[in-house]
């Protein structure tokens, strides 16, 4: 049975069970690949998408949660990479293997939406969330302090 | 790292016949040390060009490295790594695997910046695995632009120079009257010019000069050479979610699948439900995949796969297989009773590999002698991508996508798998969402290859969950490292005996109880100090898991029992740490691995000592730049402090200032990190820069988090809540790498490993200096540092 959602402003019919989450759901049923998987079990942020503007994990969201909210993924964030954001990670050279960076971005780009100019310790309590091996943080740190005061 | 001796223990498996790696004697791991190897025979070994003519006038002549005595040496034709389009573009082969470093950019720009081309009308494509082609694409042990700037230059020259003659012919004037400048060749007498893409046909047409008649930029010409000035060619792909990782391939009709692996190592199943697997809805298929008996290389270990429409309802069916397990010898193993088998171990006299003087006259004459043992446990190295691959086979072809960080290996072993002929293998190299060392072995793309031809052919993505990455790694090796220092009457170190006893990264190829030259290369027998009686010794132990290498490799350890136990002797005797560090490390010289009493010869991470020797004054150099950024010295408040580490790997020389603040609960916050790199000609800082960021972060996550332990012979970790990374409310808050600036002349060397080992022992020697509290296990417990 086909589930309704909405993402990157596009509605699609989604064929899975309302259990699946939604991050199997945007990668191997509409091979939207940019949505990483890292651990399953919420506790990486590699899968941060918006839900109505929120950030939220897609490993643990189900489908049926989804159905009918507003998905924003990192290919709908800004697809020419303009998003303050992304300028700011550009210009800051952030990262290094650049797989969790979706997460990062879609992590940091709800934060700044909802708070305009964030303290340092807000900064690390948003990202907290989302982990990089390699190691970008202070360079994250420093993008989203960019993206906030202007690129 | 992947080692030249793991590839060549590989070939005398499965010879090939462009093969030009050393083999490896068949009763004990010799290594075949390339630095004792004369340039000329490396170079007649992989027959691409002469020294015997004499050089050109400013012609560029290469400094050896071990670059040409691994497996398919290096290819210095740019015929195969460049074309020109007619409208200009330059398209220029990355062979090296993308897995955070930026060797995909680095080297391509270095290409670029040499033929004069300009960066934005450059075009990188991935090459496959094929290093019959591009020469060795093993990407590991910090080799990339070590051991291919030169190749790069050179090639990136040699088009820039057929440019110019193509312009000179086609304008009738000599050569020496026509400069190529930024993407264009110009007549410096007419001022006419012609574009790169003009020229690109007639250019390409031309015979390829000898090495012996290129002439390098002077590095005052350079344009993105060591300017740090070229953003990651992935940049836009990344910040918009297109990059195409290992995970992201899809193709029409693909199947996706996990498997149970058996939970204790060398074990089997024995019998499983396939009839539940298949019962949840979009499960297709189960099978099992044959194991290898250990040690098994890079052969899958087996189990059962469960192939789904989607990845999730693999996984759910695989939750409802029951697989009985068998579980084999290794099923008693406990990582906490080991420990203490090392430490007895360790106790004990065990094989010399290293000695100088008489340690143990010495030691017995002593005033005084101090000793200390140290742990470390195992680790898996997470890349924030588990491994994935995706493969086709069918009609006697197999068709494979993987992040490999060594693709060629990966072919030949898929086709000795699949019993395919390697030409009707190919391996598409993806980015890697970090490697680390684990995607150095294709088990994965093995696992993926398998299924696709059980499915008759469909394209089949593997998926590794985090789960089976923390339960079924290549464990970086868990080590005991013990010390004894003796001190004269006059407070002075005179003899110095260091006891290493680790399961070593052979047994996954052979049996073995003993490390072998490449392990004990790293921070054992290479140890720089000044004493005169110094001996090393590895004592036996068996493996119980399967072993593999780890970023940075056995200089964690190693690093963290020595720069440990130097800041433990400056306590002991009441000394400054970084002035007895100082003078352990002696006045400025290069040590003489013969006369410092080496068993065997000095590894040197392949390459020549005559290039890359430990230099004594480079250690003291890099000491000194970061106390001097860092304010050794200074006056800090109470619960904080400062801590030191030096260590010299992958040819690279790096010290760490480590300031930390100790909380009452035992909370450590790291401020600030002060590194100084001596990595030899930077060619791109800012990547390096990046590098040794991240590499703070590591070595803070395993200092204080990173713990694979065992019972059973099952790993009890098994995803992010108990096996934790440093996040952004604990990382470094500020770390200032300062790069030690030097001419092309003095060789590049590591840049990707070596600054993971200094981190750990300068954390714990700034806890000391802040708590007097000395720790010597990792990871550390901080509960040992609440205000009492």
């Amino acid at each position: 049975m086909a589930i309704k959602l909405n993402v990157n402003g596009r509605d699609v019919a989604v064929d899975a069970t309302g259990d699946t989450p939604l991050l199997w759901a945007l990668r191997d049923v509409l091979n939207m690949t940019g949505t990483k998987y890292g651990c399953g079990i919420g506790a990486c942020g590699a899968c941060t998408v918006h839900m109505d503007g929120k950030a939220v994990l897609g490993c643990v969201v189900r489908l049926e949660e989804a159905a009918g909210r507003r998905i924003t993924t990192i290919e709908g964030l800004d697809p020419e990479g303009n998003h303050p954001v992304q300028k700011a990670w550009a210009q800051l050279g952030v990262p290094q293997c650049g797989y969790c960076q979706a997460g990062q971005i879609m992590r940091a780009a709800a934060l700044l939406a909802e708070k305009k100019n964030p303290t340092d310790a807000e900064i690390d309590e948003a990202m907290a969330g989302t982990i990089c091996r390699c190691g970008c943080y202070q360079r994250i740190h420093a993008a989203v302090r960019l993206a906030a005061t202007g690129v | 790292m992947t080692l030249q001796s793991f590839v060549a223990l590989r070939e005398t498996r499965a010879p090939a016949a462009s093969a030009v790696a050393p083999a490896a004697a068949p009763a004990a791991p010799v290594i075949t040390n390339v630095s004792r190897r004369s340039f000329l025979e490396v170079l007649g070994l992989a027959g691409t060009f002469t020294l015997m003519a004499p050089f050109a006038a400013g012609a560029y002549e290469p400094y050896p490295t071990g670059g040409e005595g691994m497996p398919r040496g290096l290819v210095w034709d740019p015929k195969v790594f460049v074309s020109i389009a007619p409208d200009g573009t330059v398209t220029i082969t990355a062979h090296r695997s993308e897995m955070g470093t930026g060797s995909r950019t680095s080297l391509p720009m270095v290409l670029a910046d040499e033929m004069g081309a300009d960066w934005a009308r450059v075009k990188i494509i991935q090459a496959p695995g094929d290093e019959p082609t591009y020469g060795n694409q093993d990407t590991d042990g910090s080799r990339s632009m070590r051991h291919h700037i030169q190749s790069m230059r050179v090639m990136g020259a040699s088009v820039r120079q057929m440019l110019e003659q193509a312009a000179a012919a086609q304008w009738g004037v000599p050569v020496g009257q026509v400069e190529a400048r930024v993407h264009v060749v110009v007549d410096k007498s007419t001022g006419r010019q012609a574009g790169f893409g003009e020229l690109a046909k007639a250019a390409m047409d031309l015979p390829v000069p000898a090495i012996k008649d290129v002439v390098l930029k002077p590095e005052s010409a350079f344009r993105y050479i060591g300017k740090g000035n070229v953003p990651l060619y992935d940049m836009k792909a990344i910040v918009t979610g297109k990059a195409v990782y290992g995970s992201d391939v899809r193709r029409d009709g693909q199947l996706y699948a996990v498997i149970a692996r058996p939970p204790v190592y060398g074990g089997k199943a024995k019998s499983w439900d396939a009839a539940a697997a298949k019962a949840v809805p979009g499960v297709v298929e189960v099978i099992e995949v044959p194991g290898t008996p250990a040690p098994a290389a890079f052969m899958p270990m087996g189990g059962v796969a469960v192939v789904a429409r989607t990845t999730w309802a693999a996984i759910q069916g695989r939750g409802k297989l029951n697989v009985q397990w068998e579980d084999g010898p290794n099923a008693t193993y406990d990582s906490a009773a080991y420990h203490e088998e090392m430490s007895a171990v360790a106790a004990k006299p065990g094989k010399m590999v290293r000695n100088q003087g008489d340690a143990e006259g010495a030691l017995a004459k002593a005033a005084r002698v101090v000793t200390a043992e140290y742990y470390q446990p195992h680790m898996a190295h997470t890349s924030m991508e588990t491994p994935h691959a995706l493969a086709i086979v069918k009609d006697g072809r197999c068709e494979c996508w993987a992040p490999a960080q060594s693709p060629y290996a990966v072919r030949t072993d898929l086709a000795k798998f699949l019993g395919l002929d390697v030409a009707n293998v190919t391996v598409h190299v993806t980015l890697l969402g970090g490697g680390f060392g684990r995607k150095s072995k294709g088990d994965f793309a093995l696992e993926a290859g398998y299924l696709s031809k059980a499915m008759g052919g469909a394209p089949v993505q593997l998926t590794w969950t985090r789960e089976d990455d923390i339960r079924h790694s290549y464990y970086h090796t868990t080590s005991v490292e013990r010390i004894e220092a003796g001190v004269d009457e006059k407070g002075k170190v005179v003899a110095w005996r260091h006891r290493s006893v680790a399961p070593t990264i052979l047994s996954t190829f052979k049996e073995s109880d003993l490390q072998f030259a490449i392990e004990l290369g790293m921070g054992l027998v290479d140890n720089p100090f000044d004493i005169p009686n110094l001996r090393c010794e590895n004592g036996p132990i068996k493996n119980h898991v399967r072993i593999g290498w780890f970023r940075s490799v056995s200089n964690i350890p190693r690093a963290w029992a020595v720069q440990s136990f130097v800041a433990e002797l400056a306590h002991e005797l009441e000394r400054d740490h970084k002035e007895l560090l100082l003078e352990l490390l002696g006045p400025p010289r290069k040590i003489d691995p013969v006369a410092a009493g080496i068993d065997g010869e000095l590894w040197n991470y392949g390459d020549p000592y005559s290039v890359y020797p430990i230099d004594t004054g480079r250690l003291r150099g890099v000491v000194e730049l970061a106390c001097e950024k860092a304010g050794w010295g200074r006056k800090m408040a109470p619960r904080t402090g400062l801590g030191l580490a030096v260590h010299r790997s992958f040819l690279t020389y790096v010290a760490s200032v480590v300031e930390v603040a100790v909380a009452k609960d035992g909370t450590v916050t790291i401020p600030r990190i002060d590194t100084a790199v001596d990595c030899g000609f930077p060619a791109n800082p800012e990547r390096i820069r990046a590098q040794f960021e991240g590499a703070a972060v590591m070595g803070q996550t395993l200092c204080f988090h990173s713990a694979v332990t065992f019972k059973n012979g099952r790993a009890e970790q098994s995803n992010y809540h108990d096996y934790e990374m440093v996040r952004m409310t604990n990382y470094p808050r500020q770390v200032n790498v300062h790069i030690v600036p030097h001419p092309f002349s003095v060789p590049a060397s590591g840049v990707g490993e070596p600054g993971v080992p200094p981190i750990a022992p300068a954390i714990a020697n700034a806890i000391f200096a802040a708590t007097g509290k000395r720790i010597r296990d990792l990871p550390i417990d901080t509960d040992l540092l609440r205000e009492a």
